[in-house]
């Protein structure tokens, strides 16, 4: 008897997906050639650069060390997800005004993991956004906008 | 990656006869941030991979006077944040919010961070200091280790491949110890360290040193537990004349190798400043009863 396939049924940005993929499929893969989500980027392939960040039942996770059939019965949340239609983040309006969005390749990452940071910590100073923020890296070296980014994030929330 | 079955059980019996099937060509994945990358490279090719994902219970954490319980599937995140944890066992919860990135900690587990059994980990060498035990289980019955007898060699502990790590325990450490925690990383934050140092340390009431543990990571096949460097201090007023003679026996309780973090000599004369730097910390930090 083989398990080579796996059956999965699970929400993606709100939405129900059921379905059958190789057990072998890592989540990245899934998200971008199986449902079309290709906001998730994949970069180091190693978890260690975080372009392939998404959310596993809210906590961040690196889609590319993460079979899909881990996500079996979760809630998966890509940077597609953040914003309901037209009506993005406060995170998405601050990367665009205040030059966190560079190339754009890292973006979808960065997202989410200050998303997450923000629902963990609404006002973090700069200290513990450079302590979370380290899990995603940004190749134009486009730190300082990041950042400010997201303190004007936080900003706006308060 | 190659293919593989894929199982998810949902209860530990289901895993540990799944383990008596299939043996050594099953391997457990709990977080998988280091067997998937194992497995991507190809260095591990399980015919069956069998996931705890939809196991119960074992996600437990419990802190009482009886010490630390963590249940294989408690994440490292929940390790470095629980107030319990912190509260009770601080020097533990600081070195699981030393590994890698907050996203990794989000899935790195517990149980698979000491299955795992790469030397470079953070917490190893913290339990070995804690004098903690590690709980496995099989379709064959249950199994005390102790954690300074769980590790044999890089990536390699002395877990069957028909075992489970079902849960890791240990006593709480004396009242008013002080403890430190050092990971010196000279290439960047999320790397591994050259070498780490945990340090516990508790006073008598005349402030002389009635128990020093000390246990430094990166620096060997697997965590140290340098007990010379313990028995140094034992009795002593820890002055730092005191702590700097203990900290030179740290050079030859470790045998790290050559790699871009530094040489091998280099990294023994970096096991002795940091274990220095760590018992000079947690001095500071240890009251009398």
């Amino acid at each position: 008897m083989s398990d080579a396939t796996v059956t999965l049924s699970l929400h993606i940005n709100g939405e129900p997906w059921q379905g059958a993929v190789p057990a072998n499929r890592l989540l990245v893969d899934f998200l971008r050639y199986d449902v079309g989500l290709t906001g998730t980027k994949e970069g180091c392939s190693v978890g260690v650069c975080g372009a392939c960040t998404v959310r596993l039942d809210g906590r961040l996770v690196s889609s590319c060390l993460t079979l899909a059939a881990m996500a079996d019965g979760a809630e998966v949340t890509t940077v597609e997800g953040l914003a309901e239609r037209d009506d993005l983040k406060p995170i998405q309006r601050a990367f665009i005004e205040h030059g966190g969005f560079q190339c754009g390749i890292c973006t979808p990452g960065q997202l989410l993991a200050a998303q997450a940071l923000l629902e963990t910590d609404p006002h973090p100073d700069e200290a513990a956004i450079k302590g979370w923020m380290m899990s995603n890296l940004c190749r134009c070296t486009g730190y300082y906008g990041i950042v400010r980014s997201i303190q004007a994030a936080a900003g706006d929330a308060s | 990656m190659r293919g593989f079955d894929f199982r998810a059980p949902d209860s530990l019996n289901g895993v540990c006869e799944l383990l008596a099937e299939y043996g050594s060509d099953a391997k457990l994945l709990a977080g998988g941030t280091g067997l998937l990358n194992l497995m991507k490279q190809e260095l591990v090719q399980p015919a069956v991979l069998v996931s705890l994902q939809r196991v119960p219970d074992l996600d437990a954490l419990t802190v009482d006077s009886e010490g630390i319980c963590a249940g294989a599937f408690v994440r490292h995140r929940r390790m470095e944040t629980d107030p319990a944890v912190q509260g009770a066992v601080p020097l533990l919860a600081a070195a699981y919010g030393h590994v890698a990135t907050v996203r990794i900690r989000m899935s790195a587990t517990v149980g698979g961070g000491l299955a795992h059994a790469d030397p470079a980990m953070d917490a190893p060498a913290v339990w070995k200091v804690l004098g903690a035990t590690v709980h496995a289980r099989s379709a064959s019955g249950t199994r005390q280790i102790a954690a300074d007898d769980f590790f044999e060699d890089f990536y390699t502990s002395v877990l069957e491949p028909e075992e489970v790590l079902t849960e890791v325990r240990a006593p709480l450490p004396p009242a008013g110890a002080g403890w430190s925690y050092q990971k010196f990383l000279p290439r960047s934050a999320d790397d591994y360290a050259a070498v780490s140092v945990a340090a516990l340390l508790a006073l008598d009431e005349q402030g002389r040193v009635e128990q020093a543990r000390v246990g430094i990571g990166s620096a060997a096949p697997i965590p140290v537990l340098a007990q010379a460097v313990g028995a140094a201090l034992m009795g002593q007023a820890p002055t730092a004349a005191a702590i700097a003679a203990a900290a030179e026996l740290a050079r030859d309780a470790v045998d790290p190798l050559d790699d871009l973090r530094g040489s091998a000599a280099y990294k023994r004369d970096m096991a002795v400043v940091f274990t220095r730097r760590a018992l000079a910390e947690a001095a500071a930090r240890a009251t009398r009863p």
